[in-house]
């Protein structure tokens, strides 16, 4: 299967989303697509795999001019992508998720399905059980049952869009040993989109970089991150120094923290995080960091212990009282859940704000939005729906719908999906918050990040926090230790 | 480019002139001729001015009941029991009717209130079915539904049996300074008309620019979202029913203090679940509640006429609204169909 995309062109109103590219791809081959957000990486991807009609340029397969209406017909001829964010599902078992979206089988047959599933899994080296349910699965596992589905639909051609954000280590080495037989020894083509530089230098043959819309340059690997940080950035980013605002005061202090969901306890727990101080938590998904943040948030129910805010105590405030004492909380959704598809900015602004008497002053709330779109540097206006930007402005959306000022801030994944950039101009507005006296606490699936903006750090493996730790006196290598279970 | 917005324009038009096809079809099909099929219903329904008052007067209920679930509806939630809470508004206007004396004002503005509260009441009970018992507001508010028809049947047939002996059709005609003030001699009072246009305006100003309206509107869009943002779900879902219950109420002190004189079996005559299609037909925008709702009382009082005319039954207006309704959900939406060059899911991508 031999793929060219010729001068794809791909407009959004305004907005030139792909203005005129031609890349080619060969059988056997891991093809990088660079980029930094915003360079139309996701849209030409969406182009390939059936989901948007380019405005111009054509498809070839085996050099024959080809048309995809959807996804389904991109499918028929052997191209599957694997989204950023996994769809929205109705909860089933594996062995279900497996056989839907598939013609012709009006009653399937179970044993044959699942024999099918592992035999597929086991070739590129996953391991499924078919009976387990999609939502008690981590975000890598779904992606595996996602490309086992894509396989057995016979994709010939895989596309992952930013596949490693919040999968663990492990997942990751997994799905890269997977990737790489499947290109190499069984003659895939293998598409991998990523602003990550090491990614992209770990797994790729071939790396197209993308800017602003456009092919700013091609190169065969291996080769030097220096040359891929010159291909796609025109300037580079600056990594600034930051003095450390932490102050006496504690802001946020745990007291024999006892809380757990169905499917992990945490606690005995004690914390005190002090004002202006970045307090990040290390771990893989599901290790109790989220429901750590949640609890503290007011999201899940205590089972013992205190929680005080500023000498507070808000152990028995619900989520919004806690939001009104000053505790503003990003959750990792966006879409579902953090934004409300179908309502514009301004909307956002005026749910997320104290409400002031009973009718809306929309011009107040106007000149809110606009402020923050600036300062947030958001592409789009405050009468775009949310739904309607990108996925790394609508992270920034939600950053900016962050109270202020608020006494602690709790962020999950507070920069997935946006480039080295926009993620540094992010921590830049975090750390104003800081110097002014807010506490955060955060965790994310990067360790540089955590290492990097964090005061104090600690891990979490199957629900037991461990030792903290100074983020200047560690490393990732430490941390990643600790995250084992050396705690 | 311009053929195309025309056409976009023109677009709503379709399934209303679908279901007239269909509708005349079925004419045909029992050999009656469509234009004097359609003649008849318009005869019907405004040939004289008492059949204008009647439209009218069978407008008013409506319109209260389907202004109130355009609320429910903004906030994604099913509310099917707004037939029981009718019910339940005649019920507890009916009870004052029957035992109260006042002066007359005084009598009128409690029946209002009373029924508005028994509404509220009976959907903040479906309501916290809802949010404190797991139970789906579309099953909570059937059950409610057969329960108000059932102590409806209750009381005409028990404590509130006229004296002469159980005819089990309803109680005493109430006494006449407890019913609504009429217009010469229709079912129609003037002051539920005033009633139905300032509920009408209130919701379209709550909608438009309260807090409120855009809570509701935000929680059913997306529940979660509109909790981390804000929004305290439970106690919005329980006011939006409340609120939807009380226009309800009043739309069932209407049915029995002007449309009747008394409380009768099956009071409100599937206005609620008419209603439902009202709001479906005006894709949950208040502002076109009241002229769906006057469409549909017009073709429903015209097809008793119609039924005398050319012997056909009268649900022939039922399929008209009933297929009409269907059609609009079916092809109403140009763009989820992916015409004129329209398609759902464009987004506004950097990336």
């Amino acid at each position: 299967m031999h793929i060219q995309l010729e001068d794809i062109r791909k407009y959004f109103g305004e907005v030139k989303a792909n203005d005129g590219i031609s890349l080619e791809f060969m059988p056997g081959n891991i093809y990088g697509v660079l980029g930094e957000n915003g360079a139309g990486k996701t849209t030409l991807m969406k182009v390939l795999s059936g989901f948007h009609q380019p405005n111009q340029g054509t498809i070839k397969i085996d050099d024959a001019v080809i048309h995809f209406g959807s996804p389904a017909d991109a499918l028929d001829s052997g191209i599957g992508m694997i989204y950023q964010d996994p769809l929205d599902e109705p909860n089933m078992r594996v062995v279900e998720n497996y056989v839907l979206g598939r013609s012709g089988m009006m009653a399937f047959d179970q044993k044959q399905a699942k024999r099918e599933l592992n035999a597929i899994a086991e070739s590129i080296g996953f391991e499924v059980n078919p009976r387990e349910y999609i939502d008690t699965l981590s975000l890598g596992e779904r992606q595996q049952l996602e490309l086992i589905r894509l396989l057995s639909l016979g994709a010939d051609l895989l596309i992952l869009d930013e596949p490693t954000t919040g999968i663990s280590a492990d997942q990751k080495k997994l799905l890269f040993n997977s990737l790489q037989k499947l290109a190499h020894q069984d003659g895939k083509i293998v598409i991998l989109v990523s602003h990550k530089l090491s990614e992209v230098q770990e797994l790729c043959d071939h790396v197209y970089v993308l800017r602003r819309g456009k092919k700013v340059g091609e190169i065969e690997l291996p080769t030097t991150k220096q040359e891929l940080v010159d291909l796609m950035f025109e300037e580079l980013p600056q990594r600034t120094e930051r003095a450390s605002h932490v102050k006496e005061q504690a802001m946020l202090e745990l007291q024999n923290l006892h809380v757990a969901d169905g499917r992990i306890a945490v606690g005995p727990l004690e914390l005190e995080v002090r004002a202006g101080e970045v307090f990040g938590l290390a771990g893989l998904e599901g290790s109790g960091q989220q429901l750590l943040l949640r609890a503290v948030a007011g999201l899940e129910d205590i089972e013992e212990g205190k929680i005080f805010l500023d000498k507070l105590d808000i152990t028995r405030f619900s989520y919004h009282r806690r939001k009104d004492a000053g505790v503003a909380y990003m959750p990792a959704g966006r879409l579902e859940a953090g934004l409300v598809a179908g309502l514009d900015l301004v909307e956002h602004f005026v749910l997320a704000e104290p409400q002031e008497g009973f009718v809306i002053q929309r011009e107040r709330y106007q000149q809110l939005t606009k402020k923050r779109i600036e300062e947030y540097k958001i592409v789009g206006q405050p009468s775009s729906n949310v739904e309607e930007l990108s996925g790394g402005n609508q992270q920034r959306a939600q950053l900016a719908l962050l109270r202020k000022p608020a006494r602690l801030v709790l962020l999950e994944h507070p920069t997935r999906g946006l480039d080295v950039r926009s993620a540094e101009w992010i921590w830049q507005r975090l750390f104003e918050r800081v110097a002014g006296g807010t506490a955060i606490v955060f965790y994310s699936a990067d360790l540089d990040e955590i290492v990097e903006r964090s005061d104090r750090i600690a891990a979490f493996s199957g629900g037991r926090m461990s030792r903290i730790v100074r983020a200047d006196q560690t490393t990732t290598d430490e941390l990643g230790h600790m995250i084992g279970g050396e705690i | 480019m311009t053929g195309r917005i025309w056409l976009r324009r023109l677009w709503p038009l379709a399934p209303i002139i679908g279901s007239l096809a269909i509708t005349s079809g079925l004419l045909l099909l029992f050999g009656v001729s469509p234009f004097e099929g359609f003649g008849a219903l318009i005869q019907g329904a405004f040939g004289t001015q008492a059949k204008v008052l009647s439209v009218a007067a069978f407008w008013v209920p409506l319109t209260l009941a389907a202004t109130g679930l355009v609320v429910a509806f903004t906030a994604g939630l099913w509310n099917i029991g707004v037939e029981g809470q009718i019910v339940m508004g005649a019920v507890a206007a009916s009870w004052l009717a029957l035992r109260f004396d006042a002066p007359r004002p005084i009598l009128l503005a409690a029946e209002i209130l009373i029924a508005m509260a028994a509404g509220a009441l009976w959907a903040g009970l479906t309501a916290l079915l809802k949010t404190r018992g797991g139970v789906h507001e579309i099953f909570g508010g059937l059950a409610l539904n057969n329960v108000a028809i059932i102590l409806t049947n209750f009381l005409i047939s028990g404590p509130w049996q006229p004296p002469e002996g159980g005819t089990f059709r309803g109680t005493v005609p109430f006494p006449d300074k407890a019913l609504f003030p009429l217009l010469g001699e229709s079912r129609l009072s003037p002051l539920s008309v005033l009633l139905t246009i300032v509920a009408v305006a209130a919701v379209y100003f709550i909608l438009r620019g309260t807090y409120w309206g855009l809570k509701l509107d935000a929680l059913g869009r997306n529940p979660r979202s509109a909790f981390l943002l804000g929004v305290s779900s439970e106690r919005e879902v329980v006011f939006a029913m409340m609120f939807c219950g009380a226009l309800a109420g009043l739309g069932g002190a209407v049915r029995v203090l002007s449309w009747f004189d008394s409380l009768r079996q099956s009071i409100s005559g599937g206005i609620g679940f008419l209603a439902l299609l009202v709001v479906m037909l005006a894709l949950f925008r208040v502002i076109l509640v009241p002229f769906i709702a006057f469409f549909f009382s017009a073709v429903l009082n015209g097809s008793i006429s119609l039924q005398l005319r050319t012997q056909l039954h009268s649900s022939l207006g039922g399929i008209l609204t009933s297929v009409l309704v269907l059609l609009v959900l079916l092809f109403g939406d140009y763009r989820r169909l992916g015409l004129f060059g329209a398609r759902e899911g464009e987004t506004l991508a950097d990336e």
